[in-house]
């Protein structure tokens, strides 16, 4: 396989992840804004733990992504106080809050950031990927997927009806930063260093982004939303490529992929507010099941 | 009279220095079938919101089985036999209609059951038995498609078949046949009479006066978030505070 393909998989392959973290939370109506400080939580906490700890990377993303598991738990509980757009406002400042740590400390490296010595390769991230995947298609198939998607609809109801929705919160910010914190942990990894700027706020928003327009109705949402915005812009590579623009022109059009990524993300909330896979959607692309005894 | 499943006494609730329930009892036997009526802003929804749990009273004590259940918390009255169904309809939009009777199943699953896949077994025994409850009830089951397109008197009867797939003991209702059509009206009232034979007792809020009768033994009357009339429904229609509460003389005042 090239190395572009796989730098390209990888990338896909962690963002997935990611992107599976902020939908676990979004599923049940909470929107996360503060995925870039999961993310490095599990990328430092990965780094750390292979640099002072000399743990070998098997434990260490494991140890990292139960510590974003236990960020996403203690912060739940102010976090689940605020509703709606304060919400996205906590998770964001929360986010703040861990790039301002990260950055004034000497340990961390501060701006300069930290190098790993260990490395790992599609071989590792392409199958957990798989895992997350799998993993996310099953929580949403079971009766807590299904509370999940009562609590985002409509929460008092869900309650009437016997769901614990705070349990039900509380452990979707858990699972939703322990995956976050995972896809940190095998980025460190593989690229070899962790640097703060790369956990900015613009990452939170791009994630968030990848969900919603994916669709949070269904597991299908992040997996097509991540694949689609990690492939656009190499998609609006190799077709500049293919074209046989010139230089300039393809680094311009590289330029202009936020722009162009504005371009489409307006035009989704226009067209499909709900996102790109609705359970309409998949209705009418399924074959029918089985129908019951027709009215009366 | 037969031991009461449910009680109430003394409830009161005021929203914001408005009093909308005043002193409120009400005693219900086992296997009744109880319809509860009075004008607009009686205070009817506002007393199955107290049964529910979606509110806590101001004053008063709410007995199920001889026991205070007042302070247990909404998602815990369901596991103990009071399920509900909404004056404006609440289904999940985005769920289909088995996947919302399905939810009316949660408070019934065991610590296991809530993590089995049921969703990837088209064959569950939760799927089948939903789709059962919708049969009975004269629905299609429509497996996938998602409730919000379907018409108001489906979504109102789905509600219903939600309610009762928690298998309660107490099934209250909030205006069942608003907006249903003669024909619907009576197919309801077959269901239901289906339902208190099977031994769910029935509290039903209703503006629709022959429904009440065809329907429930004994009525409660509220007005101004009082009880102004508690017995057989039969002696309703002569009963002065009655006429008076819906003839309107005492609007506006602290009247009946
Ligand atoms: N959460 C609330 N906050 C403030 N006022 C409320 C609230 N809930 C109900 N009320 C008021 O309490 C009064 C009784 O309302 P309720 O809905 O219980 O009446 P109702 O008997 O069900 O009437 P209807 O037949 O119109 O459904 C109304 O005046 C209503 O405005
Ligand atoms: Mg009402």
């Amino acid at each position: 396989m090239s190395g572009y393909l796989t730098g390209v998989l990888a990338l896909l392959a962690i963002n997935v992840i990611f992107a599976y973290g902020i939908f676990i939370t979004a599923a049940a109506g909470q929107l996360n804004l503060g995925g870039a400080g999961f993310q490095a939580i599990g990328a430092y906490g990965c780094a750390l733990l292979g640099l002072e700890a000399g743990l070998p990377p098997g434990p260490a993303i494991a140890l990292a992504a139960l510590l974003g598991g236990a960020v996403g738990f203690l912060i739940s509980f102010p976090v689940l106080r605020t509703r709606g757009v304060y919400m996205v406002l906590a998770t964001f400042a929360f986010a703040e809050v861990v790039a301002g740590v990260i950055l004034n400390s000497e340990r961390l490296g501060g701006s300069m950031g930290l190098i790993l010595q260990d490395y790992v390769d599609i071989g590792i991230i392409l199958p957990v990927a798989g895992g997350v995947v799998l993993f996310a298609f099953y929580l949403m198939s079971t009766r807590v997927g299904l509370a999940m998607r009562a609590i985002h609809d409509d929460e008092a109801v869900a309650e009437l009806m016997g769901v614990h929705t705070r349990a039900v919160q509380v452990g979707c910010f858990a699972l939703g930063g322990a995956l976050a914190a995972l896809s940190g942990a095998l980025y460190a990894l593989y690229y070899g260093f962790v640097e703060a700027q790369v956990f900015g706020p613009l990452l939170s928003i791009f994630v968030l982004l990848y969900v919603l327009i994916g669709g949070t109705q269904t597991a299908w949402g992040p997996l097509v939303g991540a694949a689609f915005f990690t492939l656009l812009p190499e998609g609006l590579r190799s077709l500049a490529a293919a074209l046989g623009v010139e230089p300039e022109l393809g680094r311009a059009i590289e330029e202009s992929r936020f722009l162009i990524f504005g371009v489409i993300i307006v035009a989704m909330m226009i067209l499909r507010p709900q996102g790109i896979v609705t359970r309409d959607l998949l209705e009418r692309m399924l074959p029918r099941r089985r129908r019951g005894a027709g009215h009366g | 009279m037969a031991e009461p499943v449910l009680a109430l006494g003394g409830i009161c609730k005021s929203f914001g220095g408005v009093e909308v329930l005043r002193d409120v009892a009400l005693s219900v036997p086992r296997g009744a079938r109880h319809a509860l009526i009075g004008p607009n802003g009686a205070g009817k929804t506002t007393l199955f919101n107290v049964i529910s749990g979606v509110i806590a009273p101001d004053a008063g004590r709410v007995m199920l089985d001889g026991r205070d259940i007042t302070a247990v918390p909404a998602r815990r009255r369901i596991r103990l036999g009071i399920a509900r169904s909404f004056q404006n309809i609440r289904l999940m939009p985005h769920l289909s209609v088995v996947e919302n009777v399905m939810l009316g199943q949660h408070a019934r699953a065991s610590l296991a059951g809530l993590f089995a896949p049921v969703g990837l077994m088209p064959r569950s025994r939760a799927r089948e038995e939903a789709m059962a409850v919708l049969e009975a009830f004269g629905l299609d089951p429509h497996p996938g498609q998602v409730v919000s397109n379907l018409p108001y008197g489906v979504r109102k009867k789905i509600e219903i078949v939600r309610a009762l797939a928690a298998r309660p003991r107490v099934l209250m209702l909030d205006e069942p046949a608003a907006g249903l059509n003669t024909a619907e009206t009576a197919a309801l009232r077959d269901f239901l009479m289906g339902v208190s034979e099977a031994g769910v007792t029935l509290i039903v809020v209703e503006h629709d006066m022959p429904f009440v009768h065809s329907l429930c033994g004994h009525v409660t009357v509220m007005n101004f978030g009082r009880v102004i009339y508690d017995g057989p429904a039969a002696g309703v229609r002569e009963d002065p505070a009655v006429l008076e509460a819906y003839l309107g003389h005492g609007r506006g005042g602290d009247a009946a």
